[in-house]
């Protein structure tokens, strides 16, 4: 396979497979869990629990100073890695070229300078957060081949990506189709993976925030 | 049906529920539950993590309710509920979680784990693993009557010498009252005070209240052992006794998770809405206060705390009550570190006072509240739970501390104006 | 050293002398060719030295299933150039669209040609081969392309593959490819085969290449694609003066915005510069007036395989090529159907669980465990 062969079966059949494993395995997962549904709570709410609900989607975003003073590491590796992750993938033009080809939609994008620099801070975030890992007795002792599974094919599109936008290593089509590859393997994991909680953290945060939120707690 | 192991699997399958699989969904394995749950801080052992916990329930989700999980199980590629894993973690559902819920509210994507162990304890108590203590205290609330073995009698003992050191007369059985209150049973063997509190309390207030021969007992230790079954018995006593007497409202008593038990689970334990309000007797003394029924004289003037007893505040919704009414009577009233919603348990709560077992590992944890007491520097504190305060009375003496626990009802009693 | 191949035995310099250029000219277009290749200037004079006595090669010029692009691009100079200097330099013995004889005569040069300098003469292919049903989808003087190729790439030297057809495949192999055509490479394996992509193929490579084989008797180093690795080393993209406003992250979105007029990056209008290797961006076009990126239009990346087939030329490169949002919309609409399903399934095991459910008694309490 030529690498301009590679190229165009990541670009088409390769995605295809992807994008449809992707899609399928979400659509079930979410739907699944809709279906098994919630049991009518029967105690007097003491206020509604849609706004707390909602406030928690949100909220939880911000970690309580408790847990930040705890496990400062992991708090701040945490949130550069997800920002970083989400800058790169949302603003890098050639990458809204590409929400815009398969969503329609479109946004701006930032220098490519700029989404350089966050993938380097990104890559070395996660760097951090499996040291963190592999050292944290917590974190070692949860830990399973998921885990580490999840690490890797997070990391790769950033790092595939990064050697691509550089020219370094291969002929950049086979680059790119590497970089395209390993977002196809991200995409193809994901639904069987913790990756899942990109979508379940929205439904977690809800049904935390709105129980809690009905006792008159905003969690 | 007849392994204890089948007996959890098939209860973890009746618990399960949407959120339940949104969380398990979610969990991305960042272990920042541990630093919120005093059981890891305190010991610093890993298995602790709250989330871990949940294991039994997690690989029941995972084989019977995920198509994926399912169709790997298909395959034998998922793991079962053993007896083994059960037995192993019988240790940590209850001997190291008192179900304060603090993991449920700084687990990043949401994850409401203290309700998944409590979930969990189901399936414990249906194949049998459950401590030794726990299930006596259980026995005795569904056969006696209370956990501690209190019977009626005792309770007609200690409202004959509340009548005589107040003068007043303790309502029982009375038909048609406005509120009926309930106590738990430390209330009536250990702090009897809390009964006169309440007498002293309404008489001034001219609230209308009753006490029930057939329903006095407010604490539910079918709740902490995890038999929806068993809570629902005790609850539907509760709903009988109100019912016959026919009263708008039921006070529940300062007792953390009776008052979880009777708010908040107790309907959907017996399927069907009270015919009754629950209120709690914090958030009745401040309705109380805020009407202008409530007058206190004099105020305490040495420093004091309040410990947040998780049902109530963090699980309970019942936050400024409690600070508004400690005011009321206190000019140096400092809260600890974490105070409010974000406290940290006693370290007895869930049932782990019941269990014997456990007492080491309870008197460990309780480090995590005497360092917050020392970091104030008080001698009093204040809360609204008597297992708590049972729990920190013992810990406190334990650790040799020189603090003294009060309750707050018993407290503004004490300064009931004339 | 090469051998003089053809009748009149003239070298190279005699028959730039005969033509009046002088020695200064001659070095000139030596220094040209050898920085053209990348060689170092102290390679200019055994350049010169080997132009000087090289023959007039014998070169067979197979048009295929093609357009005449290529021959177009070669030919269409407004003066005398490098590119002619070469061609006039080789003995061009047979090319449908150059040469003045035709029918059996024009065939009859070629045999002619190929008999007299067997396994010395130079084979240029354009145009793709088509095999399907024994080649009969394109036939000269009765002959299939398939055939005319083996037949005169047995006694050649080397081939060279010009232009994307021929190098590739070209639009003939995109899909369908109802006539089964094929690249040059695909069918003669025993021969150095040179490729010189691009549609056009730009006529300094073509020339450069010929001139590399006159001066060194061997085709140039080659990258995994078969093309010189001296004009194909580098992509558009690396050598675009519009790379500046790619890496600010400027771009034109149409071809008459404010960005366009700027002269921006024209990556989101589809450029496939950075994937394709070509010299369009150095040596330029048209004696280096301009190429295409440089008049305002995305490159369409016509010197690699397939750019025919690799989605449309106006999408950016990053998108995927087949209809994802459909994949997408289906994959959602199967995936809420069979997730409704499993559901469902996942509800009637709770269900029956709760009908099995185990009442636990004091009894449970009481058994010690």
């Amino acid at each position: 396979m030529t690498p301009v062969e590679f190229l165009a079966w990541v670009r088409g059949p390769m995605f295809q497979i992807a994008v449809a494993i992707f899609a399928l395995g979400v659509a079930i997962r979410i739907v699944e869990i809709f279906v098994l549904g919630r049991k009518q709570d029967l105690s007097e709410p003491r206020r509604d629990g849609v706004v707390p609900g909602i406030k928690t989607i949100f909220g939880r975003s911000i970690p309580d100073t408790g847990t930040f003073k705890r496990s400062p590491l992991n708090v701040v590796a945490g949130y550069i890695f997800h920002i970083g992750l989400f800058t790169t993938i949302l603003f890098f033009v050639p990458h809204i070229e590409l929400f815009h080809s398969v969503l329609g939609l479109q946004w701006p994008g930032l220098p490519t300078p700029f989404i350089d620099a966050v993938t380097v801070v990104t890559i070395f975030a996660m760097v951090v957060i499996l040291i963190n890992r592999l050292r944290n007795p917590v974190l070692k002792f949860l830990s399973t081949f998921e885990d580490y599974l999840c690490w890797l094919v997070t990391l790769l599109p950033l790092l595939t990506g990064y050697l691509a936008f550089h020219r370094m290593l291969f002929p950049y089509q086979t680059m790119l189709g590497i970089h395209i590859l390993s977002v196809e393997i991200l995409l193809i994991v994901f639904p069987f993976t913790k990756l899942m909680h990109f979508f379940t953290v929205f439904l977690a945060r809800w049904y935390n925030g709105s129980a809690f939120g009905r006792r008159g707690v905003q969690s | 049906m007849s392994t204890p192991a089948e007996r959890a699997t098939n209860a973890f399958k009746e618990q399960i529920d949407g959120p339940i699989a949104s969380y398990l969904s979610s969990c991305v394995h960042c272990g920042m539950c541990a630093h919120a749950c005093l059981f890891y801080t305190e010991t610093e052992d890993p298995r602790y993590t709250p989330i871990n916990k949940v294991e039994p329930l997690r690989r029941v989700w995972k084989s019977e309710y995920t198509f994926f999980g399912k169709l790997a199980s298909k395959f034998g590629l998922t793991k079962s509920v053993t007896d083994e894993l059960l037995k192993e973690w019988e240790l940590l559902i209850y001997d190291a979680c008192t179900l304060c819920g603090r993991c449920s509210m700084v687990c990043p994507v949401g994850n409401d784990i203290a309700y998944m162990i409590r979930k969990t304890r189901e399936g414990m108590i249906a194949a049998g693993y459950a401590p030794r203590g726990l299930k006596d205290a259980t026995y005795r609330a569904v056969t006696v009557g209370s956990p501690m073995g209190v019977k009626l009698p005792a309770l007609k003992a200690q409202i004959k010498h509340v009548e005589k050191d107040t003068g007043l007369k303790v309502p029982l059985d009375v038909e048609g009252a406005d509120y009926m209150a309930l106590l738990s049973s430390m209330e009536i063997m250990n702090f009897p005070e809390y009964i006169e509190a309440l007498t002293r309390l309404f008489d001034k207030a001219g609230v209308s209240w009753t006490l029930c021969s057939e329903a006095f007992e407010a604490t539910n230790s079918g709740m902490q052992i995890g038999s929806s079954d068993i809570e629902g018995e005790l609850i539907q006593r509760i709903v009988d006794g109100a019912e016959k007497l026919k009263v708008k409202y039921v006070i529940s008593p300062e007792c953390g998770h009776a008052y979880y038990a009777l708010r908040w689970e107790g309907p959907n334990v017996i399927g069907k809405k009270y015919p009754f309000e629950v209120v709690h007797i914090l958030e009745l003394l401040d309705q109380l206060r805020a009407q202008g029924k409530l007058k206190v004289e004099g105020k305490l003037d040495q420093k004091l705390t309040f410990h947040d007893p998780c049902q109530i505040v963090r699980k309970g919704g019942v936050v400024d009550e409690p600070r508004r009414l400690l005011n009321m009577v206190s000019s140096n009233f400092v809260e600890m570190e974490d105070a409010g919603v974000m406290n940290w348990c006693c370290g007895g709560g869930g049932g782990v006072s019941a269990n014997e077992r456990a007492e080491p590992l309870k008197l460990t944890v309780f480090n995590r509240k005497k360092s917050q007491l020392e970091k104030l520097g008080v001698n009093t504190m204040v809360t609204a739970c008597a297992n708590c305060r049972i729990n920190l009375e013992e810990g406190i003496e334990h650790t040799n501390m020189d603090v003294e626990v009060v309750g707050l009802a018993e407290t503004l009693a004490e300064h009931l104006a004339d | 050293m090469l051998q003089p191949w053809n009748k009149n035995g003239l070298t190279v310099a005699e028959r730039l002398q005969a033509e009046g250029i002088s020695r200064r000219g001659f070095l000139k277009f030596c220094a040209t060719t050898a920085s053209m290749m990348a060689l170092s200037p102290s390679m200019v004079p055994a350049i010169a030295r080997a132009l000087e006595n090289a023959k007039r090669p014998s070169v067979i010029w197979l048009s295929f299933q093609e357009c005449t692009g290529c021959t177009e691009s070669l030919t269409r100079s407004h003066s005398p150039n490098l590119e002619t200097l070469i061609l006039e330099q080789v003995s061009l013995d047979y090319h449908h669209t150059l040469q003045v004889a035709s029918g059996e005569a024009a065939e009859e040069a070629r045999e002619a040609a190929m008999k007299e300098n067997n396994g010395r003469y130079l084979v240029v292919v354009d145009g793709s081969i088509p095999v399907d049903n024994g080649g009969v989808y394109s036939t000269i003087a009765g002959i299939t392309n398939l055939e005319m190729l083996r037949e005169t790439a047995e006694g050649a030297a080397a081939i060279i593959a010009v232009g994307t057809c021929a190098a590739f495949g070209g639009i003939g192999y995109a899909k369908p490819n109802p006539t089964g055509a094929m690249p040059v490479s695909a069918i003669i394996s025993d021969k150095p085969v040179i490729n010189v992509s691009g549609c056009p193929p730009i006529p300094t490579v073509i020339s450069g290449v010929l001139a590399h084989f006159l001066t060194f008797d061997k085709l140039p180093e080659v990258d995994d694609l078969g093309r010189p690795i001296t004009f194909f080393g580098q992509s558009i993209h690396d050598r675009c003066y519009r790379r500046p406003f790619y890496d600010r992250g400027l771009f034109a979105e149409s071809f008459d915005d404010e960005g366009a007029k700027k002269g921006w990056c024209l990556y989101r209008l589809g450029c496939k510069g950075p994937a394709t290797y070509n010299a369009c961006a150095t040596t330029k076009w048209n004696e280096g007036t301009s190429f295409p990126i440089e008049a305002g239009h995305p490159c369409l990346g016509c010197s690699e395989p397939d750019f025919w087939d690799m989605g449309g030329f106006y999408q950016p490169l990053s998108t995927p090529t087949g209809d994802v949002t459909r994949t997408l919309v289906y994959g959602v609409v199967a995936g809420a159907l069979i997730g409704a399903a499993a559901g469902s399934m996942a509800r009637t095991r709770k269900i029956k669980a709760q009908k099995e459910h185990y009442k636990v008694t004091t009894d449970d309490l009481e058994e010690s465990s």
